[in-house]
């Protein structure tokens, strides 16, 4: 692998730019590998990134239907954050949280990981309260947190009506100082090329039509343009079609498939920098490095795999946002588009075995994900490379549903990002 | 935005007026204390998800209030029929539509 620095970007300046390696390779795909992964998402790369360098399990192909990271990994508005109520939610988004803090060079591609802090509004006496549980239950598992009032609220962020003439008055939030932002196209484009680069085949344009099971055991997956692909194991990471895939196989999981829009503005100047979430209005907001604010809206109630919303789910967001921000009544809006997100009814994901032999579900990361893709990988890799659960892992089985193990994060995730 | 149809007050109106309350024909087991954990699970937590053909439940929460079924096509999203609660759909496959 071509290694990239500011040396190396001096150098091809002198020949302008034309001699750059490819950033990963197009193989055609062989007949047998040790491990499939269906799914080219951040989630999915990530995972063979890390079969590959903490496992060593080196042939593995990752089966995308389209193209590599255009799913939820291209739609979603980037918060990464891990003040989760739950212990067990708590690890596994805290330690998602410390590989994304080494991720740049881990991966030697920069996901410009932005630690620019996150800030839960509270708009409600409920609120509050849940708030200094949610701080103080982070504090003890060893994530940054604190509580604010109003008065250190509009300290941070100026340009925010904190006034007593709203609406939904703002009476604090919590603030996770590392908690922020990073480049989406960047997250799954470093995990696809540091994955090539351990041998790993990423096979783009191809979808897995069908999943071959013998004596209910999965031994291989059927293609649309390359045929059947025997495989050892396989790892299922196709989020909002999760539900379809494990139709295929036989089962159902407690998914919903709901379309998640989002919008952004055209670029402005400096304004905002940090991000500001708000369940109680639901809205949240941001500014990327561009200057667009990215808006983030609800889900719609119904399910759908449109891939697109209801104008009605986006009106509401703009109201709050305005609320809270009248400044951005004239900023013009760019695009607005949607993703399909599994939602899980305990909001939490679903990292399992399956009713398959050897065949392994990762999904149900609904409408927060993104700040997963380092820890959701990480402990999948070890989860199919042992062919049973990671300890951060375990708690997410989907046989919590039966048993009644429910890990309640709507709090937390109370508003969809 | 949809436009639907709500069979009780038989008139369409804006889906703002409307909330999805998901899968139907769910029936609740007879006996919930003679289930196993599994099926009260299955029962509670698991659905079809279907990309294509669903039935599913609405409510005219801000109308009549009343609830009704809908065949719709969740790619699509297109709303193939409406239906009382107790009835059965006659749109079942994509067949059925031509
Ligand atoms: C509008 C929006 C905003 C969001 N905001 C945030 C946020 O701020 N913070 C956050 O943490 N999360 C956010 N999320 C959630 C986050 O985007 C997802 O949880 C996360 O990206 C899921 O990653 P993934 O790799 O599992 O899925 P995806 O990126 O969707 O990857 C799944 C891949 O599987 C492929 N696939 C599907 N079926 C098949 C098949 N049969 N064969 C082959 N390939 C197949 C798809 O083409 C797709 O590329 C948001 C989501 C949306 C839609
Ligand atoms: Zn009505």
């Amino acid at each position: 692998m071509q290694r990239y620095s500011g040396f190396g970007l001096l150098k091809h300046s002198l020949s302008h730019h034309e001699n750059w390696q490819r950033a990963w390779r197009n193989p055609k795909p062989k007949k047998h590998y040790d491990v499939i992964i269906i799914g080219g998402g951040g989630h999915g790369l990530a995972t063979a990134y890390y079969l590959a360098k903490e496992h060593n399990i080196t042939n593995v192909a990752v089966i995308e239907k389209g193209y590599l990271g255009g799913g939820n990994t291209a739609r979603n508005t980037t918060i990464v954050r891990s003040n989760y109520l739950w212990d067990e939610a708590a690890h596994l988004y805290e330690h998602a949280m410390n590989l994304w803090e080494g991720l740049s060079q881990d991966l030697n591609y920069n996901v410009m990981f932005s630690q620019r802090g996150v800030l839960n509004l509270g708009h409600t006496l409920q609120d509050m309260r849940d708030i200094q549980r949610r701080v103080n239950a982070n504090r003890l598992n060893g994530i940054d947190g604190e509580v604010l009032d109003t008065q250190q609220v509009q300290e941070i962020v100026p340009l925010m009506d904190c006034s007593a003439n709203t609406r939904y008055p703002v009476l604090g939030a919590s603030w996770q100082p590392r908690a922020g932002v990073a480049r989406h196209d960047a997250v799954a484009w470093g995990y696809a090329r540091g994955a090539d680069s351990y041998g790993v085949d990423l096979i783009q344009q191809t979808e897995v039509v069908d999943l071959i099971i013998e004596d209910g055991a999965i031994t291989g997956v059927k293609t649309d343009r390359h045929g059947i692909i025997s495989a050892g194991r396989v790892g299922s990471v196709v989020a909002g079609n999760s539900g379809v895939m494990a139709k295929k196989a036989g089962f159902e999981l407690p998914l919903e498939s709901h379309p998640l829009q989002a919008l952004v503005s055209e670029p402005i100047k400096p304004v905002l920098d940090t991000v500001v979430m708000s369940n109680h209005v639901h809205g949240y907001v941001s500014q990327s490095d561009k200057g667009d604010l990215v808006i983030g809206a609800g889900i719609d109630g119904y399910n759908g795999y449109g891939q697109r919303g209801s104008y009605g789910t986006i009106e509401h967001t703009v109201q709050a946002i305005i609320e809270l921000f009248p400044m951005f009544s004239r900023v013009r809006m760019n695009r607005q588009w949607g993703g399909i997100v599994d939602t899980c009814p305990d909001a939490c994901p679903i990292i399992s075995e399956t009713p398959v032999e050897n065949l392994f579900f990762n999904c149900g990361w609904g409408t927060g994900g993104f700040k997963a893709t380092p820890g959701s990988g990480h402990v999948f890799a070890a989860t199919l490379a042992k062919g049973k659960a990671h300890p951060l892992a375990k708690p997410f089985s989907m046989y919590r549903f039966h048993d009644g193990a429910l890990i309640d994060e709507h709090g937390a995730a109370g508003v969809a990002h | 935005m949809l436009s639907i149809y709500c069979p009780h007050c038989g008139e369409h109106r804006e889906e703002e007026e409307f909330h999805p309350k998901g899968q139907a024909h769910i029936v609740r087991p007879l006996d919930p204390e003679s289930c196993s954990d599994k099926e009260w699970g299955q029962y509670l937590y698991f659905r079809k998800n279907t990309r294509g053909l669903h039935h599913e439940l609405w409510v005219h929460a801000a109308g009549c209030r009343k609830f009704f079924n809908i065949t719709r096509d969740t790619v699509s999203y297109e709303i193939r029929e409406v239906y009382l609660i107790g009835e059965q759909p006659s749109v079942t496959s994509d067949r059925a539509q031509s």
